[in-house]
């Protein structure tokens, strides 16, 4: 399987999900310049995090007008499945593929820690890997993860079950305190309708070997490739 | 020349004369500002240079030592390490967010510069008191400037320390050290070049930011330092990022002959450093420099400091490819000059020739000062303090009080806002063990770095305190299994025109270099910050060792947590008493006193080695040096971040329990390991002559000290967890 990992100017986990695919998954992996306009030979999108641009002006903004991105909306339309981490989180939710918006983190300090999250779903080509309500060990990076959309987004959020990902508790719990960002519902990633594109806050690619502390992270790549062996994209 | 003029610009009368002397006429505007940031102690060292010449600097594992943008080690396999510390304190005294940041930006550029790819951010902090809320502003703004800046470019900031001290007051120290990996046959020396080579600058515009920055760093902070503002420069890490690739994508390439960042003194010292190494001329023309702003003069030009810009000295032929390399990421290279072979520095503005002064006197011409140190008199007294004419104080109050002191309690309030995990390498993360450790990608090995200085130490006997930093340094790596390889340093003295500040300056020195040699671990680069005073105080003596190691099997390596109820704790070195300059002096009876407890460096040394055995034999499950907070403090650390507690009993000592506790004595640390190992550990211990002490065992929810019968202090590890973990965050609050 052939996964593409998009760079922008100022994406600084590129390198890190390339490792992950290459050396872990053991995939086929390149990286996409963003100013390239064709991505027809990929399976599978990754816009890793980062700082695109520097996020001047809002993050994730002027990255959604990268040269790459009609194509990248091309591909998502295509049913191709892509991923957005942190900033490419951010870059999904400006260029629209995925509702909501990003605010500062309620502390308003850039928060570096390691959270618990459950899994909502698995019958997503992201999850299918792992079980019910799971909870995972993920690590987050960032200062605007404060996810927000209006109570009526939130509803088709929730009644389309798009709510992939919840900071919750080491027993599964959506409380409050285990809430880092502020954000709404605990939301910590989130599916389109479709079920191809996936954003989410914590960074998998920084728990996906065991001598990091975690690979539970693994699983959401290997959830990509499985479901391309079955179902496939044809 | 106005006298007004040149003395505004840092030179003293003999020094305008020695210009004078060497052009043969009146230097003009521009030459005098250019001799004037040239000479500064920040770019000249003229007066530490003397004192540096005692560092050990070689050794079979030192690739370049001191000299070069950084220092480079081999770590084995064809790969080595560029490391380097730089302080950044003038600056974050008037502006902390940006100072902080660009203090981040010019590190990194030391590193790239030699063709290393930045792996790790480290830093070493001093603030004065956090009850005043200017010092908290200045701490916060400190924080979140090393944080926007590192976060940004996607290099881990991994470790670092943390001290308040009234001394730091209105001069805190902001020290950042950037340690890179690169492939021995791709490292960049700085410029081999010939005669008709070119000068590419590239990066940001230049703009009026930062002028004169490196003669601010050079002078005492005063009441109209705020009107400095302007010598504070502004940094933009995403310019930084852009140029990290770019470079790196270069040297790949290897299309370039050389290359420098442009850092304090900006265009007039990098472009001055890039031919004097040869014996070579240079001619430069402004008005090729793009220019943030109208108007500017060539005097502005030559000494702006802004940030987020490099000279590169292309390979013959390969100046288009660059071109191409650079437009990739968005970036504009111009061609400001050429080298030539007169050994002169022109300065032209279009076809009018500016300035010109000869290279080597902007550099090797720059004046060096022996002066004579004096022993002040606060040194015999404090050595003199009676420890005996001490009052009784509980002890479990005692560990309480200083699990809370901002110098010993956690700081995870200042690391969760650093990103310590991007590159996705970093297998011993902050707050785990005594140092950071990180993988080598696709080798077995990691790599294992640290700051360290003890400054009350230093304070009280600067020649013992320069010995402790670099033995605690090299101890913490040990702790986590990794051989100390060699150490860079940040000097951040007081004024070394005063006598008493040059004779800590010689000692303190003196005390590393002689720890240095004793542990094999040389200077390959280094810093020196001078005038760290203000109208309240000058700062402790404070020279930060940064260090790096190497585990040639990193699954070998150590944390400081307990990991195992029933685990056996043993104290590895002597039972020590020596409680002078202590925390537990300082923050339970006030008092900043005492003689400074005397390192040993073979003991040092044998208990470095047997550490290192025990972690790659895989005998231990933890390992945390005694330091700050003494054996009390060690040990509750190590349960708070194992989650577990434990029972201990001292060796029987008349009346000398807070002594044992708190004492800082250096050379020691606590270990935990599995019964069945004891015996191998007692065997080991005396092959390497070191006392060893079965302190107890891990396990249950207490912290329980005893003495024979007597219960000394008796913990909820819960409670100590707490009062540990968040007293700076609500400190911050």
């Amino acid at each position: 399987m052939k996964f593409g990992i998009v760079v922008f100017p100022g994406s600084n986990c590129d390198a890190d999900c390339y490792h992950v695919m290459k050396h872990v998954a053991h995939q086929n992996v390149e990286y996409i310049w963003h100013k390239q306009d064709d991505i027809k030979d990929f399976d599978a999108l990754i816009l890793p995090g980062g700082f695109s641009y520097g996020d001047y002006l809002r993050t994730g903004a002027i990255a959604s007008f990268s040269p790459i991105m009609p194509a990248v909306i091309d591909f998502a339309r295509r049913g191709g499945p892509i991923i957005g981490i942190c900033n490419g989180f951010q870059i999904l939710l400006e260029a629209g593929l995925l509702p909501g918006a990003m605010l500062r983190n309620r502390s308003l300090t850039f928060i570096c820690d390691t959270v618990n999250l459950r899994v909502n779903r698995t019958d997503t080509m992201f999850t299918n890997q792992y079980v019910q309500d799971q909870v995972l060990q993920v690590p987050i990076a960032h200062g605007e993860g404060n996810y927000y959309c209006d109570n009526e987004t939130l509803k088709r959020l929730q009644d389309k079950q798009q709510i992939l990902f919840t900071y919750c508790d080491a027993d599964g719990r959506e409380t409050a305190e285990v809430n880092p960002n502020g954000s709404v519902s605990n939301i910590a990633g989130i599916i389109n309708e479709r079920g191809n594109v996936m954003g989410m806050m914590p960074h998998p690619e920084r728990c996906s070997e065991p001598i990091l502390g975690s690979n539970d992270g693994l699983d959401i790549f290997l959830s990509i490739i499985e479901w391309r062996q079955g179902v496939g994209m044809r | 020349m106005k006298q007004l003029t040149y003395r505004q610009m840092g030179l003293s009368d003999e020094e305008f004369q020695q210009v004078e002397t060497i052009l043969g006429r009146e230097p003009n505007y521009l030459e005098t500002g250019m001799f004037a940031v040239m000479w500064s102690e920040h770019c000249g060292y003229k007066n530490s240079r003397p004192l540096l010449k005692m560092f050990p600097t070689e050794g079979s594992q030192v690739i370049q030592g001191p000299g070069e943008n950084a220092g480079v080690v081999n770590i084995g396999d064809g790969q080595a390490l560029v490391f380097k510390i730089e302080s950044h304190n003038h600056p974050c005294a008037i502006e902390p967010y940006q100072g902080a940041a660009t203090g981040v930006g010019g590190i990194v550029r030391d590193i790239f510069t030699m063709g290393a790819r930045p792996i790790a951010l480290l830093n070493s902090l001093r603030f004065g008191d956090l009850e005043d809320a200017r010092v908290r502003q200045l701490f916060r703004g400190v924080v979140a400037g090393i944080a926007g800046y590192g976060n940004c470019l996607g290099i881990p900031t991994v470790g670092g320390e943390v001290y308040f001290h009234p001394s730091y007051q209105d001069n805190p120290l902001v020290n950042a050290m950037c340690v890179g990996l690169v492939d021995q046959d791709e490292i960049a020396l700085a410029v081999a070049n010939e005669v008709g080579s070119l000068l590419m600058l590239v990066g940001a515009k230049t703009g009026r930011d930062g002028i004169h920055g490196a003669t601010f760093a050079s002078e005492e902070l005063s009441e109209s330092s705020a009107e400095r503002r302007p010598a504070v420069q502004v940094g933009d890490p995403f310019m930084e990022k852009l140029l990290i690739e770019a470079c790196l994508e270069l040297i790949k390439e290897d299309l370039v002959a050389g290359m420098q960042d442009l850092g304090a003194a900006g265009l007039t010292s990098s472009i001055a450093e890039t031919a004097s190494k040869k014996g070579l001329g240079v001619m430069v023309d402004v008005l090729k420099v793009p220019r943030r702003e109208e108007g500017m003069t060539p005097y502005e030009i030559m000494l702006s400091e802004s940030q987020e810009r490099m000279l590169i000295v292309p390979r013959p032929g390969k100046e288009a490819r660059i071109a191409e390399v650079f437009d990739k990421w968005g970036l504009d290279a111009v061609v400001i000059g050429k080298v030539t072979a007169d050994g002169m520095f022109k300065i032209y503005e279009g076809e009018i020739l500016a300035g010109e002064v000869p290279v080597e006197a902007l550099t090797d011409g720059c004046p060096v000062y022996v002066r004579q140190g004096e022993e002040p008199p606060h040194y015999k007294e404090a050595q003199a303090y009676d420890i005996d004419s001490l009052p009784r104080y509980d002890l479990q109050e005692a560990l309480l009080k200083l699990l809370a002191s901002p110098n010993i309690t956690s700081k995870k309030w200042v690391y969760r806002q650093y990103d310590y995990q991007v590159m996705t390498n970093t297998t011993v993360i902050p707050g785990h063990g005594d140092a950071a450790v990180l993988r080598i990608k696709n080798t077995l090995k990691g790599v294992a770095f640290t700051t360290d200085c003890s400054s009350r130490m230093v304070y009280l006997d600067p020649y013992r305190g320069g010995m402790l930093a670099v033995c605690e340094a090299a101890r913490n790596l040990a702790c986590c299994g990794a051989r100390p390889l060699a150490l860079t340093n940040c000097l951040n003295f007081g004024n070394p025109e005063k006598p008493y500040i040059y004779w800590q300056m010689q000692n303190a020195i003196q005390g590393m270099a002689d720890a240095a040699r004793a542990l094999n671990t040389p200077v390959v680069s280094g810093n020196v910050s001078l005038y760290n005073e203000s109208r309240s105080a000058q700062v402790f003596p404070t020279p930060v060792v940064g260090m790096v190691g190497v585990l040639d099997d990193v699954s070998k390596r150590c944390e400081m947590s307990f990991q195992n109820e029933g685990d056996i704790i043993v104290l590895l070195g002597r039972v020590r008493t020596e409680l002078g300059g202590s925390e537990y002096l300082a923050v339970c009876h006030q008092i900043e006193a005492g003689e400074v407890p005397q390192p040993d460096l073979h003991e040092e040394v044998q208990i470095i080695e047997m550490l290192l055995e025990l972690c790659a034999r895989g005998l231990i499950k933890s390992a945390h040096d005694i330091s700050e907070g003494g054996l009390a403090v060690t040990l509750a650390e190590s349960a708070i971040q194992g989650g577990l507690g434990f029972e201990t009993d001292l060796p029987a000592a008349a009346d000398q329990a807070s002594q044992i506790l708190f004492s800082e004595a250096p050379s020691r640390a606590v270990v935990s390991l599995a019964p069945e190992n004891l015996d191998a550990v007692k065997e080991m211990a005396s092959r390497y002559q070191l006392p060893w002490t079965v302190l107890g065992k891990v396990g249950g929810r207490r912290l329980v000290i005893s003495e024979g019968n007597h219960e000394l202090i008796d913990l909820d590890l819960e409670q100590a967890g707490h009062t540990w973990g968040e007293a700076l965050a609500c400190i911050m609050k």
